[in-house]
């Protein structure tokens, strides 16, 4: 029996203890009307049978050469990162609320937080949320509740913020009547436009969510738009990714002290570059981190360092005040885990790389990505979308339909990027490119060579 | 030098400028992009710098200070602590599943395991269909409600704005109903652990948006007036949401939507055996009745002329939309598919039948060295609880000092203080996966507690004695909040000064 230890004299000498003559009297106060019968499901197999299976449906997608980010990266992993996060001690442990049996997973998550503080250059941390368009639903229910100078519950979408995060807050913040405002982006430089913000510098909004790099892959002016959401006393939210923050101002330190207060006022984004692997969009993580003044609001799993019974420092939960569990209907989000596992793995990930290593990832996918959008743009019929500087992610338009271009890069092994057509139907025929640091020039190379013949190619195959 | 302890320095603490783990750093690339003066980081982030060794050490030795169901017995009510089968992480692992980026080409192995988990939960839950995309039990719970609330509006039955919820619930069962924009009705629960009928005949009305209940209910118990109380809710056009969270009790003896049940969210980490990782990931997916099935969260696998695919909003325009920013937690879904083709149709029922059999075994058991159940003459479900209340009126001692002295004796505590209607109480989940000679053990160990209650209180009170730090102070650190690491004279200092 699978995975079930008890041998038939076991089971005879347990139902003798509990007084019944078989398990299912232990079933007997479920109506009869209601038993179940027999489930149509497939047989069982054994470890040799399910391991050839897996290998045969992973042998059908198999490996081609990736070129998409648009919120996912796929970045080195080194080896310890997965081969120490599945150790059974962190990968089959629970939360940690019996804190005395918990310590490695709660000096870990203290570790990590301090790690996203130093990456943002804010305050404090959570221990973690779902994913990066979660935790941007999480980041928009908590400007709501810190925000008190506005009582609008309207947010500031621009269109240049990834456009599944944005249906996801709507999906997640739109049952508590907060609504989201698009704010148009400047079609030649491919970033938020400030003159569209200009326009609801009266209105009363409770805040602005700046993606840096944005979806497109450019980088915005954050010091301006942070300017203008503080001189309109609008919560700033900044949404980044992880590994731009070794080359990029931390968002801390955007714009200029206004009225006392500087930088983004609460900041997210989506975990997964740190040492987490592709893996068809998940598990991966949020991350989220604010001022010291708003920690009280912020939702999820915190862990604190304080001292035993002896005065020796050890770490537990704290603030769970705010949490489910203590205040039910009233808490800051029904949340309860975080996603513990992907934290460890980022955390060992980013003590791996250190401050240089990670600053070398960031650099060197930079420059793949300058290296690929050069090369691609020598293809006739391609040519960039934008003019603003980019991250390591940029647009291309292309003189025919993306997703007949895509289908015939699929077909030599390589995943080409991201149609944008439907979800940016004015750009046109336009594809969204990704390189890091795992591009090599013969795979750009590769790339060249295949787009070249797609788009010189009959439309039809 | 001090002498071996358990305790491990901050990584931060082994930091020295210049050492690192380089040949984790990708090569110099040469390149003229450069990131523009305004926007440039001016100093490095204080991240540690460390050599591979240290770093590994590092964590191994975190690591060793964990309890974990692969070292010790984790009778974690509400909580499924059964064995995660190696193989399941293993194949999830496989590099061409690894690798592959969310949004390319649709990958057609994946998604066959995908559709058929779809199948599988459907079958074992009677439900008409399944999402697989909340991440997480809570997520899942979201997702449902706000589906209820589609529905109603779908209907323009607008006045619609209460959920039911029995004491016992979950604490995310009133915050869930929150967060979608319900207020929230309490109702109590009878003597024997049922919901009390009077009470929710009262309650509903034409203003009841549907009631949230988990069976068997979180006092352990199969709540016997389901027919009764899914007519009440039904009549009053109410729909009734099942939180799965002891589905691990049922598993192919009575389906959620046999008993009338019109959504439903499961935990794949608890009755589906994917790993808890120290919280989290974990997996939420939601099935629902026929009447739902328009408003299910986005993408699903649908499969045509032997493709599978994304169902998106095209082909569900009134779904309550996305919850993720991909497709929800696919790897730990394919771990769930994994452990649900190892079991099978046998070994799926065997669940539910071994999960009852531990269960009452050690109620049975405790029971006879002298603990007293809190429903002592309900059958235990996959769980039950025994609550404290003789032993604190007569030796002072409270359930959180039990729980602290089963760590002493090698053994994570029950959950303790949960549900809160039971003073005093240790809610006590075995799991199917746990060995006669384990309960026997942990008996041994309850019972010498018991012995130490009497002549040595104090030792309960004191303990835990063997971990790597005694009982924390929860008021300091929550009061003197120390988030972060702010360098290496704060840390030196000596915290109680």
């Amino acid at each position: 029996m699978a995975f079930i230890p008890h041998t038939a004299e076991d089971i005879a000498r347990m139902l003798g203890v509990i007084g019944v003559n078989g398990i299912e009297d232990l079933f007997d106060e479920i109506p009869a009307e209601l038993r179940a019968g027999a489930l149509s499901l497939p047989e069982p197999l054994s470890e040799m049978e399910i391991g050839r299976l897996m290998g045969e449906r992973a042998a059908i997608d198999g490996r081609p050469l990736n070129f998409i980010g648009a919120g996912a990266y796929e970045h080195h992993i080194p080896a310890p990162v997965w081969s120490i996060a599945t150790r059974g001690e962190f990968y089959s442990a629970y939360t940690p609320y019996q804190a005395e049996a918990s310590q490695g997973t709660l000096q870990l998550v203290y570790e990590y937080q301090s790690m996203m503080c130093a990456l943002t250059g804010m305050e404090v941390s959570n221990a973690s949320l779902y994913d990066g368009a979660s935790a941007l639903a999480e980041a928009c229910l908590m400007a709501v509740r810190s925000n008190r100078s506005s009582s609008s519950r309207r947010i500031l979408m621009p269109r240049a913020v990834n456009p599944t995060y944005a249906q996801v807050a709507r999906a997640i913040a739109g049952n508590q009547d907060i609504s989201f405002v698009p704010v148009d982006y400047d079609r030649f430089a491919g970033v938020t436009l400030l003159e569209a913000l200009e326009a609801y510098s009266a209105q009363d909004f409770t805040a602005l969510i700046v993606q840096q790099p944005n979806f497109f892959g450019s980088l915005e002016e954050v010091d301006a738009l942070t300017n203008w959401a503080h001189e309109n006393k609008i919560l700033l939210i900044a949404l980044v990714n992880p590994i731009s923050l070794a080359l990029l101002k931390p968002p801390a330190q955007w714009g200029t002290e206004i009225a006392g207060v500087r930088g983004a006022d609460i900041v997210c984004g989506e975990g997964q570059s740190l040492g987490v692997p592709l893996a068809s969009g998940g598990p991966y993580f949020g991350f989220m981190a604010t001022r010291m003044h708003y920690v009280r609001q912020m939702p999820g799993r915190i862990v604190g360092r304080t001292v035993d019974t002896e005065g020796r420092p050890g770490f537990s939960l704290t603030l769970q005040a705010r949490e489910q569990h203590i205040r039910r209907s009233k808490a800051t989000s029904n949340i309860c885990t975080n996603q513990g596992l992907m934290v460890t793995a980022a955390t060992i990930y980013m003590s791996l790389l250190g401050p240089r290593g990670l600053e070398a990832v960031a650099q060197a996918s930079m420059q793949r990505t300058g290296e690929l959008i050069s090369a691609l743009c020598q293809v006739a019929g391609v040519k960039r979308g934008f003019t603003a500087p980019h991250f390591h992610e940029a647009v291309l338009l292309l003189d025919r339909p993306a997703a007949e271009v895509l289908a015939a890069l699929y077909r030599k092994g390589i995943i080409g990027g991201l149609d944008l057509s439907e979800r940016y139907p004015e750009l046109g025929s336009a594809m969204l490119v990704c390189a890091t640091e795992t591009k090599l020039s013969v795979d750009i190379d590769r790339y060249r060579a295949a787009l070249t013949d797609a788009m010189s190619a009959s439309c039809a195959t | 030098m001090t002498e071996l302890s358990l305790r491990e320095p901050l990584i931060f603490e082994l930091s020295k400028p210049g050492r690192g783990a380089v040949t984790q750093f990708p090569p110099n690339v040469a390149g003229s992009v450069r990131v523009p003066e305004n926007l440039r980081r001016r100093s490095p982030p204080a991240l540690p710098e460390v050599s591979e060794l240290q770093a590994v050490r590092h964590f191994t030795r975190l690591s060793q200070m964990n309890f974990s169901i692969d070292t010790h017995f984790y009778p974690l009510g509400s909580c499924t602590m059964k064995y995660n089968p190696k193989a399941c992480n293993t194949y999830a692992m496989l590099p061409e599943f690894l690798g592959r980026h969310p949004l390319g080409p649709e990958p057609q192995g994946f998604l066959a395991c995908m559709y058929e988990l779809q199948g599988m939960l459907q079958e074992i839950t009677g439900m008409q269909a399944v999402s697989l995309t909340p991440m997480a039990g809570a997520q899942g719970e979201f997702a449902g409600v706000a589906m209820i609330r589609a529905y109603h509006r779908a209907r323009n039955d607008t006045g619609r704005t209460e959920i039911i919820v029995p004491q016992a619930a979950h604490g995310t069962n009133p915050a869930t109903a929150t967060m979608c924009g319900y207020t929230v009705r309490e109702i109590p629960c009878d003597a024997n652990g049922d919901v009390d009928i009077e009470a929710l005949k009262l309650a509903v009305s034409p203003a009841t948006a549907g009631i949230m209940l988990t069976n068997p209910s979180t006092l352990g118990v199969f709540e016997r007036k389901i027919v009764q109380i899914a007519r009440t809710v039904h009549e009053a056009g109410g729909l009734l949401y099942y939180d799965g969270a002891n589905l691990n009790a049922i598993l192919g003896k009575v389906r959620p939507g046999d008993m009338g049940f019109d959504v439903i969210h499961m935990n794949l980490h608890k009755t589906f055996s994917t790993p808890h990782g120290g919280g989290g990931p974990g997996s939420g997916a939601v099935g629902v009745s026929a009447r739902l099935k328009a408003f299910l969260p986005l993408p699903i696998v649908g499969k045509e002329n032997a493709r599978y695919r994304w169902l998106t909003e095209g082909d569900l325009p009134q779904s309550i939309g996305r919850l993720s920013g991909f497709m929800g937690n696919a790897g730990v879904n394919l771990r769930a598919y994994i452990y649900m083709r190892l079991l099978g149709r046998q070994g799926m029922v065997r669940v539910a039948e071994f999960a009852a059999l531990n269960a009452n075994y050690l109620m049975k058991r405790l029971q006879a060295i002298g603990f007293e159940a809190a429903y002592p003459k309900r059958r235990a479900s996959h769980e039950f609880i025994i609550t404290l209340k003789q032993e604190h009126k007569a030796y002072h001692v409270s359930a959180m000092d039990v729980a602290k002295r089963l760590l002493d004796y090698g053994f994570h505590a029950p959950t303790t203080y949960f549900p809160l209607l039971v003073p005093e109480c240790l809610l006590i989940e075995p799991t199917e996966t746990e060995a006669k000679e384990d309960l026997d053990r942990f008996c041994d160990a309850m019972a010498s507690i018991r012995e130490e209650m009497r002549h040595d209180p104090e030792k309960l009170a004191s303990a835990p004695h063997t971990m790597p730090v005694r009982r924390l102070d929860d008021v300091r650190a929550a009061k003197q909040l120390d988030l972060i690491w702010k360098g290496s004279a704060a840390y030196q200092e000596p915290l109680g000064s």
